[in-house]
């Protein structure tokens, strides 16, 4: 008995399975105005993925324009607008709001809530978001098309398009979505704050409701200064004001400032809680303990501070003065020690562990070792002589999507398949999923790694022709892309496929710790039979049996 | 194994900070759990963190505004004096704050269930978010510049209308939770709404009492 992993929660009940509550959620749920947490956190992963996959298709005609220097795929005008609403979907509309549809089914029952704090605000909340992104998707319908300044807006671009009809699109539907985080961000913060059971305190949270915690403080206090850089922006093309326009004495560096002090955080609001997936998944598939959690879910508050003031080195070319950008730089630096502290942590946690190489951990793995090279190009990026080389060029490029692509989008897949058991009730079909993760590990490689040299060679961004000297890596990132692209149909068909008719799943099929595991798969409406108490802290993997190994459907 | 601790095992002495700190910055000290049944608590913390979030719209647009004024050299285009100190606006700001005083003693009206009382109370704090707005857009009428001159106008529009838009909200939550102290039973359940109609009125004061020394009492 001493090794019963399930001791250490009084109450849960293992006989949940046939009970009054555990009944199925029907599809039609998935298109009603649901309060249930898990309802919504689904809807939100399904819509964004639909998202992702509309952010993809631009990705690969932006790839398709870029195979030959000459401009011959799509006119200028409407290549500025592939790019600008590439970034947007793909930020806005897939990565920030897919982590709030994982942290939404997860968080309540990571800490042994019934539902989030606020059910109907959360509700509220994901039915903004189809509105926002149909709204952005529309300015592709404008005669003047869509918003052509980037993802970053800047004026006076974002000032000069003809009619900004696009532009005012642009900022309308980002205002939409932004109000939606900021009622996510309330939901969680309370919910954390005021939902744990019995006996979970701080420091036995999972590190992934740390990350969702530190994640959530960064909408709630950085967003709202992007909210309002965009309304002054909107005031500048619709009323007359002259905030931004360098003409009548306004300011456009001020912009930059209001953009980049959320846009900035923006990326540890979309990576902290993919940590917290790799924290998860990398104890459960090496049986080891997470090496020092304590360290981790400090670290994770830490990135969370100095994520805030090191908004200007994107700003080290635009007229920065000197003391601000040592200041900026030194700060940009200091990132690298509780991102080191995690890489480090995960190292430890994997060395000597017993490994099952099963889907989600090869996403995991592949996602962390891949954030190691985006983290060094980082520190580079962090150097301000080296930025002022590379400055607006493709090495920029591939280091962010090494980011947000190698890290979070792999990190995504590893806890869509580690959680889809518990979602579903039911398993996907392992060798499908390894097809997936090989064929995303080497196009996501082959799209993003050719960018380096190609910036280093000074290759600038957001250009649709450039000098044939170039030409031999783009065509090599242009046929990674491809293979990206279809890299998503195995993963397409095995979830859907398995949800439909996959075999039933086991409550625990990895032989996880945290609550989550500890009710039924899927669960029952308000989570738990009896609210658990805690006792002990998360990650007790010494626990287990011998025999008790974490194993795919199809395998025994 | 029945367990005994709930205490959070965090390094600081959060126990001896906790006795020190008022009742409303309590709610965000971490905790062992197990509070998710006190309604009233959470539903004013989830507030509480709403408005600070707000408060950071406010914080970017003063930001803007300081950032502005210290950077343009001619602030005040030829001919236009800027915003004004005059009497009107100096009984606006005292109406305005003092708002506060009597919004605080409806709700403590509330919390001694005399509801008529805290009708009364509650009913002249609109009435003095009503003058305020009156006045407001009685100055606006009589101003000298627009929204596009210069700096000055879109600044001064902009802080003033967004913080009048937050008056505006106040007046209408106070309207809600009048027409609801009528329905009988209301406050069974607790009165989440007037505490948070309260806290949001007092944040709109401190707003005002910011913009007001930035705007008005700042010289150029």
């Amino acid at each position: 008995m001493t090794n019963n992993p399930r001791e250490g929660i009084a109450g849960a009940d293992e006989s949940a399975e046939n009970s009054h509550s555990t009944q199925q959620t029907t599809w039609r749920e998935y298109f009603s105005f649901s309060t249930d947490h898990k309802v919504i956190g689904v809807q939100y992963m399904v819509t964004t993925f639909i998202f992702f996959l509309i952010g993809g298709l631009l990705a690969m005609i932006i790839r398709g324009e870029l195979i030959t220097p000459k401009l011959d795929v799509v006119d200028r005008p409407l290549y500025n607008g592939l790019f600008t609403l590439h970034g947007t979907i793909m930020i806005f509309l897939w990565i920030i709001p897919f982590n709030v549809g994982l942290a939404n089914y997860l968080v309540p029952l990571m800490i042994g809530a019934r539902d989030m704090a606020f059910p109907r605000l959360n509700a509220i909340a994901f039915w903004m978001i189809p509105p926002g992104g149909l709204l952005l998707l529309s300015s592709f319908l404008l005669k003047s098309g869509t918003a052509q300044a980037g993802w970053w807006s800047y004026p006076p671009v974002s000032l000069q398009s003809p009619h900004n009809q696009g532009e005012v699109i642009w900022i309308l539907s980002l205002v939409i979505i932004g109000i939606s985080s900021i009622m996510g961000g309330v939901n969680f913060i309370t919910t954390i704050f005021w939902m744990r059971a019995p006996g979970m305190t701080f420091f036995r949270m999972p590190i992934f409701v740390w990350s969702i915690l530190s994640s959530q403080l960064l909408q709630l206090f950085c967003l709202p200064a992007l909210t309002g850089g965009l309304i002054l922006l909107l005031l500048d093309i619709t009323a007359g004001t002259n905030f931004f326009k360098p003409s009548e004495g306004g300011n456009p560096i001020l912009y930059q400032h209001l953009f980049w002090f959320y846009s900035h955080p923006a990326v540890y609001v979309m990576v902290l809680p993919i940590f917290g997936v790799f924290s998860e998944i990398l104890p459960a598939f090496s049986r080891n303990p997470l090496f020092g959690y304590r360290s981790v879910a400090l670290a994770t508050i830490a990135l969370a501070v100095i994520s805030t003031v090191v908004w200007a080195h994107h700003m080290f070319a635009s007229v920065t003065p000197g003391w601000m950008r040592i200041l900026f730089m030194f700060t940009s630096m200091l990132v690298a020690v509780p991102t080191g502290i995690k890489e480090f942590a995960w190292t430890a946690t994997v060395w000597r562990g017993r490994l099952h190489l099963l889907t989600p951990m090869l996403f995991a793995l592949g996602g962390a070792v891949m954030f190691l090279f985006a983290g060094i190009t980082g520190v580079m990026l962090a150097s301000t002589p080296f930025d002022l080389h590379v400055n607006n060029t493709y090495f920029v490029v591939g280091h962010f999507h090494y980011v947000v692509y190698n890290t979070i989008t792999m990190g995504i897949f590893a806890a869509i398949y580690f959680w889809f058991p518990k979602i579903t009730g039911r398993m996907y079909v392992e060798g499908w999923g390894k097809i997936h993760f090989w064929l995303t590990f080497i196009g996501a490689n082959l799209t993003f790694f050719p960018m380096h040299p190609l910036g280093l060679h000074g290759m600038l961004r957001r250009v649709s022709s450039y000098d044939p000297e170039y030409q031999w890596w783009n065509v090599i990132a242009s046929l990674g892309s491809f293979l990206l692209g279809m890299s998503t149909l195995p993963f397409i068909a095995n979830i859907v496929g398995s949800w439909l008719r996959g075999p039933k799943a086991e409550n625990n099929p990895w032989h996880a710790t945290g609550l989550e595991w500890q009710t039924s798969s899927p669960p029952p409406k308000e989570n738990f039979e009896e609210i658990p108490v805690v006792t002990e802290p998360p990650y007790h993997y010494n626990d287990f049996g011998e025999t008790e190994q974490p194993e795919a459907a199809g395998q025994e | 194994m029945e367990s005994s601790t709930h205490k959070d095992e965090s390094p600081i002495p959060l126990e001896a900070l906790r006795r020190l700190l008022p009742n409303w910055l309590k709610r965000f000290l971490p905790s062992g759990g197990g509070r998710a049944h006190d309604e009233h608590g959470k539903s004013m913390f989830g507030f509480t963190v709403f408005l600070l979030s707000e408060s950071v719209v406010f914080v970017s647009f003063f930001v803007t505004y300081i950032t502005l004024r210290l950077t343009t050299p001619h602030w005040l285009p030829p001919g236009v004096k800027g915003p004004d100190l005059s009497t009107a606006v100096m009984i606006n700001s005292v109406v305005l704050v003092s708002s506060s005083f009597v919004i605080q003693a409806a709700e403590g009206a509330l919390k001694n269930r005399n509801l008529n009382r805290f009708r009364l109370l509650w009913l002249a704090t609109s009435a003095m978010g009503i003058f305020f707005l009156v006045g407001e857009v009685r100055e606006w009428l009589g101003l000298d510049f627009g929204l596009s001159t210069g700096l000055v106008g879109g600044t001064f529009y902009v802080l003033t209308g967004f913080h009048g838009l937050h008056v505006f909200t106040g007046i209408l939550l106070q309207m809600i939770m009048l027409v609801r102290s009528f329905i009988p039973g209301n406050y069974d359940q607790g009165d989440f709404g007037v505490s948070a109609a309260t806290l949001f009125w007092h944040f709109v004061d401190v707003i005002w009492v910011i913009l007001f020394s930035l705007v008005y009492l700042w010289r150029a």
